[in-house]
């Protein structure tokens, strides 16, 4: 099942439920004609569709939303923060392009800093799929939830078969190992995956954990990882501050504990503009090149042991 | 309007200057922007909208929502006068004991939405008119605008969208005193012609003396302008209004007096000499 097949669904069995964008159709091309009026489109204004969405969520509406990531997360942040954010009102936000899926389109449109604003606002709820069908298995809870919510869409492909049973604050447990496990969320798990198998080739005991849900997060996972694994390794497509490096972070610190963490995120830069495929390369987020890192990383870790 | 109307009317905004004056001390409050927009929201509250302290989760209400959150002593001196809010509240303003502070929440009743961040509640009240209109009804949908926030963008993008929408059961408001924070409209960021402004994105607009019950009440009975336009009122106001004092002066819009300053006022608001103010003016933004 699409997005769109799905939200179609909910929103035909749910007279709550309204659709609106900021002219940004890609996902609901067909909704207007089904909808009817319950889809709004406001042009170009993501500050005055927000208000709007909030206006509606005050009459019991619960719309579902959808911008550009960038601009849905930082043009619209304040209006995000103050009109659903201190009225804690169901506005569910479909960011579409967050993160590498912005390819081409260069830094105005990269939202890599958008996990960390949105988890800072108190209520609001953070999900990240791993692809089309890890996306359309937690939205029905994600939408059914009192909460605003804040999803980077991902409507990839992959062949991987999810668990079918989305827990809002619970991760996904790929694989358990003792000499690494992998942190993941979003698009990156596909490459991701890659990496784990080369490193089983190198003879390692890899562990493997889609973050889905980063706000709740699933505290347990990340500590039971540290406890089971020599190394840790946080994957994002996001700035390397305040997204999954640091709430792994914050996670130690609540628990007073520590780990051996390498972080592969974007580390004070935004990345080059190009075809997804592309940018995997050249910012080093292919399966070989995150495994190629990995090995180094635990040959340092040999090497201040002995 | 009946001379007992007006009459009846002119009182309840006496009281609610009071309350205005009464709040202006012990860390103050917005009190020239209260002034202004005082017979505006006493009219409203009192005569013109289907909302009272019986029906305020009805949800076929009449919705205002007050965009220019820090004139809300104007709002709670006159929920307090209606009956919607417990007068003895105001009592407890900027007290931790309570949610009485210098912007509007939803912890008083009556108050639809927060504000005090500008430029918001135009977009939140057009989203509340497209679902009334959705839902069939016919309640009507106020906002007030200050007009120094005219300057925020997502107003006029609020604007152009209710405009786009047709949504005739939503009027934009604009407490039109003259002055933004520290200065006047017209020599920081000019707004006129004002009325040709919002005719130009599509709206129906009358222009009018918001202090003047008669004409207040002619201009709301006449809504919606336009029966495919949002409607814009735009009442010409005083800051400060009732208070010759500190009237049309950019230096008194946020005031914290002190104990003789508040009583002089309370006279001077029925008719008394002018006060020597003394406390210090201040310059918020």
């Amino acid at each position: 099942m699409s997005y769109e097949e799905l939200l179609k669904e909910m929103a035909l069995a749910d007279e709550r439920m309204v659709v609106m964008t900021a002219e940004n159709r890609a996902l609901v091309r067909n909704l207007p004609a089904v909808l009817k009026d319950r889809f709004i489109d406001t042009g170009i204004t993501e500050q005055c569709m927000i208000g709007a969405a909030a206006g509606l969520a005050l009459r019991g509406r619960i719309p579902v939303v959808h911008a550009l990531s960038a601009f849905l997360s930082m043009r619209a942040f304040e209006f995000i923060r103050t009109d659903v954010g201190i009225a804690n009102l169901p506005v569910k936000l479909s960011s579409f392009i967050p993160g590498f899926l912005s390819d081409g389109n260069g830094p105005t449109h990269q939202a890599i800093e958008d996990v960390s604003l949105m988890r800072g606002i108190p209520g609001m709820q953070v999900f990240a799929p791993a692809d089309e069908l890890d996306l359309v298995t937690a939205l029905p809870k994600i939408w059914g939830s009192p909460h605003p919510s804040y999803v980077r869409i991902n409507i990839r492909k992959t062949d991987f078969k999810h668990d079918p049973n989305f827990e809002i604050g619970k991760a996904e447990i790929i694989s358990t190992g003792t000499d690494v496990t992998l942190l993941v969320y979003g698009l990156l798990f596909e490459e991701t995956l890659k990496t784990k198998i080369l490193l089983e080739k190198e003879g390692l005991s890899v562990g493997m954990i889609n973050m889905r849900s980063l706000k709740p997060i699933d505290e347990k996972a990340i500590l039971e990882a540290a406890r089971k694994s020599q190394l840790l390794v946080t994957i994002e497509d996001h700035f390397q501050t305040g997204g999954l490096y640091t709430i792994v972070a914050e996670t130690f610190l609540r628990h007073q504990c520590t780990a051996h963490v390498l972080s592969l995120a974007l580390a004070e830069k935004w990345f080059k503009p190009a075809l997804l495929a592309e940018v995997l390369k050249y910012e080093g987020f292919t399966g070989e090149k995150m495994a190629a890192k990995i090995m180094t990383e635990l040959s340092k870790k040999t090497v201040s042991k002995a | 309007m009946t001379e007992d109307k007006r009459k009846e009317l002119e009182s309840i905004s006496l009281r609610v200057r009071e309350h205005i004056i009464n709040l202006s001390t012990d860390g103050g409050c917005f009190t020239g922007a209260s002034l202004s927009c005082t017979d505006l929201l006493v009219y409203l509250y009192a005569d013109f909208l289907n909302l009272h302290k019986g029906n305020l989760q009805d949800p076929n209400r009449d919705y205002l929502f007050l965009s220019k959150g820090h004139d809300v002593p104007a709002m709670y001196g006159t929920f307090a006068e209606l009956g919607i809010m417990d007068k003895d509240r105001l009592k407890n303003h900027l007290q931790t004991t309570d949610s009485v502070y210098w912007h509007p929440n939803r912890n008083v009743p009556g108050v639809e939405f927060h504000s005090g961040s500008l430029g918001h509640l135009p977009s939140v009240a057009m989203g509340v008119a497209l679902d009334v209109r959705m839902r069939k009804q016919n309640n009507k949908v106020l906002v007030i605008t200050g007009d120094g926030e005219l300057n925020e963008g997502s107003v006029w993008e609020a604007v152009l969208v209710a405009a786009a929408h047709q949504l005739n059961n939503l009027t934009f408001v604009v407490d039109r005193n003259q002055f933004q924070a520290n200065v006047a409209t017209e020599d920081l960021i000019p707004l006129e012609p004002l009325t040709d402004k919002f005719e130009a994105f599509g709206c129906s607009v009358q222009r009018i003396n918001g202090h003047d019950f008669e004409a207040l009440e002619k201009a709301f009975r006449a809504l919606p302008f336009d029966s495919k336009k949002p409607s814009v009122i735009i009442a010409d106001t005083v800051r400060g209004k009732g208070l010759p004092s500190i009237e049309a002066r950019a230096d008194r819009w946020f005031c914290n007096f002190n104990k003789d300053e508040i009583q002089s006022l309370l006279k001077e608001l029925h008719g008394a000499d002018t006060t020597n103010l003394e406390s210090e003016t201040l310059i918020v933004r």
